[in-house]
């Protein structure tokens, strides 16, 4: 999917956007690395998320910003073309197969309650993974960069694991932890708490997978921040959640975001992990990929087609939403 | 110079020539399987290559594929080179003709005893000493009982497994469907985890230590015995159940333009035979020879078996009323 040089990349991206705050001085360190290269693999990642940029502040114009290196047209063809055949092409032909019945066929299948209740879970879980990386991974981000202690090369190392790991393993082994009988299952079955099989074990699987986004997406920009920033709020008499939320938040605020949606947009199409995981009982524990999986098999292809441009069209619409808020974030930040 | 062109001419004329003499000899089949047949061809396979050798001077290799069933049948569908099929359910053999027409509508009639040279029932296995005292399908509904069995819409398996708790409700009811609907929903209340197939159902139940009760294939739940050991579960047969029968096609589009039709009929010929008759009965599937049984580990035992045919009124009748969306398994979800 998504490998961490192409984050880096992203964070130069949210850098540029950031002198304004950082006075003259950090943008010098900056600039330079923005280049035709980072819009193609961001908007791979999310196809909307750099127009707005483009749009949002016409007074920076940076739709063909005069760059020190050439072949703007040739890249910039190749990247159309890249993503055409790589991205649009499959969705075309998700969305033509969906098409093949009547309207109200469509909305039958997209609206059936078996299908509500796996968009629930789904869209619900992935929410809540989301939103519980969010808060974890800026942590994390901040010990890995604020504090030296023993083997932090090592934790560094271990926060992409989830990225490395096949998504079966880990559902295997998640599985085999919270089971009723697993080693951290039989501890909670005793409180009558039931991980595994439930959606818990859904939300636990989808935390687990998503964890990598949000840490890389705010450790570079926590690094980029200079410590006498805090300094200098703390001597002019702000207190230390003052300069966290005032002059820290901010900062970290739209890679924060970046790496929430990210890590969103992932947990809601994950199959491999949560099926060993969830229980797959209709209504209550199956997810919403699941369901297409149940509709191939009965070769139902326009049905299984039809929850994917619903999911496809949810999806888009949230990540569009968080692209929103980010802007805002951004906008905001540039105007304290 | 001259002589080194020479040799690389001959080199080159060698190398052309070579697969042409090879491929008279070398034949290379795909038979594309469901779940728990990975032992059972594995060991056909290597009696059927050795028998046609002896007869033909041919060499003869098979390769094998295997998953859920109805997933199989869905890559056959979607180009696939299988030469044959050996699949869990005849429905699934007959979304072969319905997509695609890669077989012709009567494929059933073209073998003996329905295409399925093997069959197979549906049996419970449960912890050691069964501490529950599960003897038959109505222990399975009751309150507080564990069940495990997979999805009947991912797993060919369960759909027998489903079809079978059916069945026993309606003899004992009088064939009310209303009572043997009434009897399933209470069983899948009882179920806490519908895994996507059959083996990954017996992981749960051996490995992961959840359920009372596996609801199996026969030749799963012996297999769980020698895999991990007879002092860890015992099989336990209801009174009755339902006769399984798998079965198999040869791919006729595939064969006509591979030109393997006569080894891939030859193939499937040769599981009725009673060299191959005696490796099934070794695999804990019951022949069709009753002869063959002799060469069985386990003897397996007797029951009142009835067939999806006589039940039912066939697959495709069964898999509409009960599988597809708004069928039976739907409703007993349904809140």
């Amino acid at each position: 999917m998504m490998t961490p040089k192409g984050m880096q990349i992203r964070r130069l991206d949210i850098d540029a956007e950031e002198p304004h705050t950082l006075g003259p001085g950090r943008a010098r360190t900056s600039r330079p690395a923005l280049t035709v290269v980072p819009s193609q693999v961001v908007s791979e990642m999310s196809p909307e998320s750099d127009k707005p940029t483009g749009h949002a502040k016409p007074r920076r114009s940076t739709w063909r910003t005069p760059s020190a290196l050439p072949g703007f047209g040739p890249t910039m063809g190749f990247t159309l073309l890249y993503l055409g055949i790589l991205v649009l092409l499959p969705l075309a032909a998700l969305i033509i197969k969906a098409s093949g019945g009547t309207w109200a066929q469509f909305w039958a299948t997209a609206t059936a309650p078996r299908a509500l209740a796996a968009y629930q879970l789904s869209f619900g879980a992935a929410l809540i993974a989301a939103v519980v990386n969010l808060v974890f991974g800026v942590l994390v981000a901040w010990v890995l960069v604020r504090y030296e202690f023993p083997f932090k090369r090592l934790v560094d190392g271990l926060v992409d694991l989830p990225f490395a790991l096949p998504t079966a393993v880990a559902g295997i082994a998640l599985a085999t932890l919270y089971s009723p009988k697993g080693w951290i299952g039989q501890f909670l079955d005793q409180f009558g708490i039931k991980a595994a099989y439930t959606e818990t074990g859904v939300t636990l699987a989808l935390i687990f997978i998503g964890l990598p986004f949000v840490v890389r997406t705010v450790q570079p920009v926590l690094q980029d921040i200079d410590p006498e920033l805090e300094e200098a709020a703390a001597s002019l008499g702000a207190k230390p959640w003052q300069t966290f939320v005032r002059v820290i938040g901010p900062a970290i605020m739209p890679a924060a975001l970046t790496g929430f949606a990210l890590a969103f947009a992932r947990a809601v199409g994950e199959y491999g992990s949560v099926i060993f995981i969830a229980g797959n009982i209709p209504m209550k524990s199956e997810i919403a990929p699941l369901l297409i999986i149940i509709k191939l098999e009965q070769y139902d292809y326009r049905g299984a087609a039809v929850i994917g441009v619903v999911m496809l069209a949810a999806s888009f619409l949230l990540l569009l939403g968080i692209n929103l808020i980010q802007r805002w974030a951004r906008t905001r930040q540039g105007e304290i | 110079m001259k002589t080194k062109s020479i040799l690389a001419a001959l080199a080159i004329a060698a190398m052309a020539a070579l697969p042409q003499a090879a491929s008279a000899k070398d034949i290379s089949l795909l038979n594309v399987s469901y779940d728990p047949t990975r032992e059972l061809y594995k060991e056909i396979n290597v009696a059927f290559a050795k028998q046609w050798k002896d007869k033909t001077g041919d060499t003869v290799t098979i390769q094998q594929s295997h998953g859920g069933s109805g997933k199989q049948a869905r890559s056959v569908i979607d180009g696939l080179k299988a030469d044959v099929v050996t699949l869990a359910l005849a429905y699934d053999v007959d979304s072969l003709y319905d997509n695609g027409k890669l077989i012709p509508l009567e494929w059933q009639k073209r073998l003996p005893q329905n295409a399925a040279p093997y069959t197979s029932t549906i049996v419970f296995l449960v912890r050691k000493g069964n501490p529950w005292k599960i003897k038959d399908w109505d222990d399975l509904v009751k309150p507080g009982i564990s069940v495990i069995t997979p999805n009947p819409k991912t797993s060919g398996g369960a759909r027998w497994n489903y079809l079978a708790a059916w069945a026993y409700a309606l003899h004992k009811n009088n064939n009310d469907d209303a009572k043997a609907k009434d009897f399933v929903k209470k069983l899948f209340k009882n179920v806490p985890v519908l895994d996507t197939g059959a083996r990954g159902s017996t992981t749960t139940f051996a490995q992961r230590g959840l359920g009372d009760v596996l609801i199996a294939w026969e030749n799963e739940a012996y297999l769980s015995l020698a895999e991990f050991g007879a002092d860890k579960f015992d099989v336990i047969v209801p009174t009755e159940s339902i006769l399984a029968e798998p079965t198999v096609s040869i791919v006729d589009k595939v064969v006509d333009s591979k030109g393997t039709r006569q080894v891939a009929e030859a193939y499937l010929n040769f599981l009725y035979t009673p060299e191959a008759q005696k490796i099934i009965a070794k695999n804990f599937y019951r022949p069709r020879d009753a002869a063959a049984s002799s060469a069985a580990t386990v003897k397996l035992p007797e029951l009142t078996l009835f067939t999806i045919d006589e039940q039912f009124g066939g697959w495709r009748k069964a898999q509409k009323t009960h599988f597809d969306d708004g069928g039976t398994f739907d409703d007993i979800y349904k809140p």
